[in-house]
């Protein structure tokens, strides 16, 4: 069933990607000592009748991780297909330090990928494995490979099997066209979810990472917030209160939906219980309290208020309804959401009159601006923990960038599809793969 | 209904001038009397074709409130764009007098409705900016309801930095796209 789910998503992905414009990504800054590795091309006895070559994916992947400089395939010397075939001088000789490289056979589900990684100068073997696929789930395959050698060389999870979710713009500033879209890590693979006149905002993942649950303007022009299953194409309108219904976000055990209303006077957050439909008030202030986001243990909720004057971040515990104010640094810290060990949180943080995306340290309480651009907003953490989307300005364009928590690594993911914006990184892998084990 | 009160009273002066004019007829001065009637009655004509120059708001395609500027004055259409600081709802003096205008016709037109659209400028987060939208409409809103309109005529809606009326950045964009938009229905 699951894999039938996969096929039907991924079938539509591949005709939508030829309907859509595509993301590409653009990699600004990389870290200084990246690895030096070599992605031989897999064999297979008719390469280039292949619908996708799984070693590009993973050359590209790697490639646009920041992490690692790749050896182009016209510079390499020999191509060998696992670690018995490789002359360690030819890659020495280029400097390169790891070696991927493996094999493609018919199977009966497919595809069959044997792959090994290779440690050029301890001469050892790291890590091979088998793993099938049908002919949609390809470039599932070369993300899986790069998670894999991206994990084993980093000792970070990859993100490259992971999706994201965004809206473009187009046309005109008073007639445009909105739409909501999902793609692969690497921009492939973009399927568009809801096209309207009206605006779309605030997309976000249920962790099963197949729900979502957006705010959308279409019926009669007025906000609401809908949920939409992506496997089963159903969506359903979940608020249609008077005056606000923004800022979905789902609990870690998704269950719940926070939002924002304002049926009651003023924009505060609720919580609804999407299985009771139960509605709870949990904040009360006459000033703008929004953007709700998550503990990952589920038992606070940090959120955007303008209670002491400019907008701020303040965390509730939801035992007790106690408020506590989170930052202290600048005039204006707002749309924060918690790392994956809610050790810190990333938000929209105004220095020197410009808004950067911040990390603040909550057990050190120390603030660090992680982006050189302007304008940016809607920071999504990758499930990894080690990378951050975010919207800014290219011209008068929106554009997504991303940055590594650390500051280290930075890329662009510009768009021939005029105005890019609210990215939400998808807290799950698309597919997981069993190596078959021998 | 206020401009149609005045219309009829304007009319009956005209009679009664009319019927003065009459009145001081004379079979003996016909001429003199044709003229004393025609003078008259040139005035009292002229008062009738001017007094409906006073005509009740109407709204114009675009959702705008054309209002008269007095008896004779001729219309003017309703500024209706209200402008804010960065991160403030608060409503400029600036826009008082305008703001007075709509209330009064909100409050002689009760059959007339008014959408405030409220927007902010692209800097900040979107959802803080459509909390702030709405900030803004409600607060022109209280100032509408003050001055004598009535609650139910009002619809309040923000789009938040979703519609901005200038594309772009920079101090002038933004400065427009601070906004409430009054909008007229019926």
């Amino acid at each position: 069933m699951k894999r039938l789910l996969a096929m039907y998503l991924c079938l539509i992905g591949f005709v939508a990607c030829h309907a859509s414009a595509e993301l590409r990504i653009e990699v600004t800054q990389g870290v200084d000592n990246a690895l030096r590795i070599g992605v031989v091309p897999f064999k297979y006895p008719r390469r280039s009748r292949l619908p996708v070559q799984v070693h590009d994916v993973v050359d590209a992947d790697l490639t646009l991780s920041g992490r690692f400089a790749t050896l182009p395939v016209n510079q390499m010397l020999s191509l060998p297909t696992s670690s018995d075939k490789v002359l360690p001088r030819d890659w020495r000789l280029l400097d390169v330090e790891y070696l991927v490289m493996g094999e493609l056979i018919r199977s009966e589900v497919g595809y069959r990928l044997r792959f090994e990684l290779y440690n050029v100068f301890k001469q050892s073997v790291v890590l091979s494995q088998e793993i099938e696929a049908n002919e949609q789930e390809l470039r599932d395959m070369g993300h899986y490979v790069a998670d894999e050698v991206f994990e084993s060389l980093t000792g970070i999870a990859g993100a490259f099997s992971t999706r994201i979710m965004y809206v473009t713009a187009d046309g005109p500033a008073t007639s445009k066209t909105f739409k909501l879209n999902v793609a692969d890590a690497d921009g492939h693979r973009t399927k568009t979810i809801l096209a309207s006149d009206e605006p779309i905002l605030s997309a976000t993942w249920a962790p099963d990472g197949n729900r979502i649950a957006y705010v959308s303007f279409e019926n009669g022009g007025r906000p609401a917030i809908y949920i939409h299953d992506l496997s089963t194409g159903l969506k359903q309108q979940v608020t249609n209160f008077s005056g606000l219904n923004g800022a979905p976000a789902f609990s870690p055990d998704g269950n719940k939906l926070a939002m924002v209303l304002s049926k009651d006077g003023n924009p505060d957050i609720y919580v609804l219980d999407l299985e009771s439909r139960r509605l709870r008030r949990i904040t009360r202030h006459y000033g703008i309290d929004t953007e709700p986001s998550w503990r990952n243990d589920g038992q606070a909720i940090v959120f955007t208020s303008n209670r002491g004057g400019k907008p701020q971040i303040y965390q509730m515990q939801l035992e007790d309804l106690s408020i506590e104010r989170l930052t202290f640094e600048g005039d204006y810290n707002a749309n924060a959401s918690l790392l994956p060990d809610d050790s810190g949180l990333v938000m929209v943080h105004r220095r020197d009159g410009i808004f950067h995306i911040g990390l603040l340290n909550l057990q050190r309480g120390r603030l660090t601006v992680l982006t050189e651009t302007a304008l940016d907003e809607s920071p999504s953490i990758a499930p990894n923990g080690s990378m951050l989307i975010y919207a800014t300005q290219a011209g008068n364009d929106g554009i997504l960038a991303a940055v590594s928590i650390d500051g280290g690594v930075k890329f662009n993911l510009p768009s021939s599809a005029g105005d890019v914006r609210e990215p939400a990184w998808s807290p799950k892998k698309n597919k997981i793969f069993t190596p078959i084990s021998r | 209904m206020g401009t149609l009160r005045n219309r009829g009273l304007l009319a009956v002066i005209a009679a009664g001038l009319f019927l003065v004019g009459c009145a001081s007829t004379t079979p003996e001065e016909d001429t003199s009397t044709e003229n004393t009637v025609d003078t008259s009655a040139t005035d009292a004509v002229e008062t009738v074709v001017e007094a409906p120059k006073e005509v009740a708001p109407t709204i114009s395609r675009d959702d705008k409130v054309i209002v008269s500027k007095g008896p004779g004055m001729g219309t003017e259409t309703l500024d209706g764009v209200f402008y804010f600081d960065f991160d403030q709802a608060i409503v400029k003096r600036s826009g008082h007098s305008e703001l007075d205008k709509h209330a009064k016709v909100l409050k002689e037109n009760r059959g007339f409705r008014v959408r405030l659209e409220g927007h902010a400028d692209a800097r900040g987060t979107r959802e803080y900016n459509l909390a702030l939208g709405e900030r803004r409409a409600n607060a022109i809103r209280a100032y509408l309801t003050a001055e004598g309109a009535s609650r139910s005529q009002i619809e309040v809606i923000s789009y938040g930095e979703e519609k901005p009326v200038v594309a772009g950045n920079g101090e002038s964009a933004w400065a427009q796209n601070r906004r409430v938009e009054i909008k007229y229905s019926n």
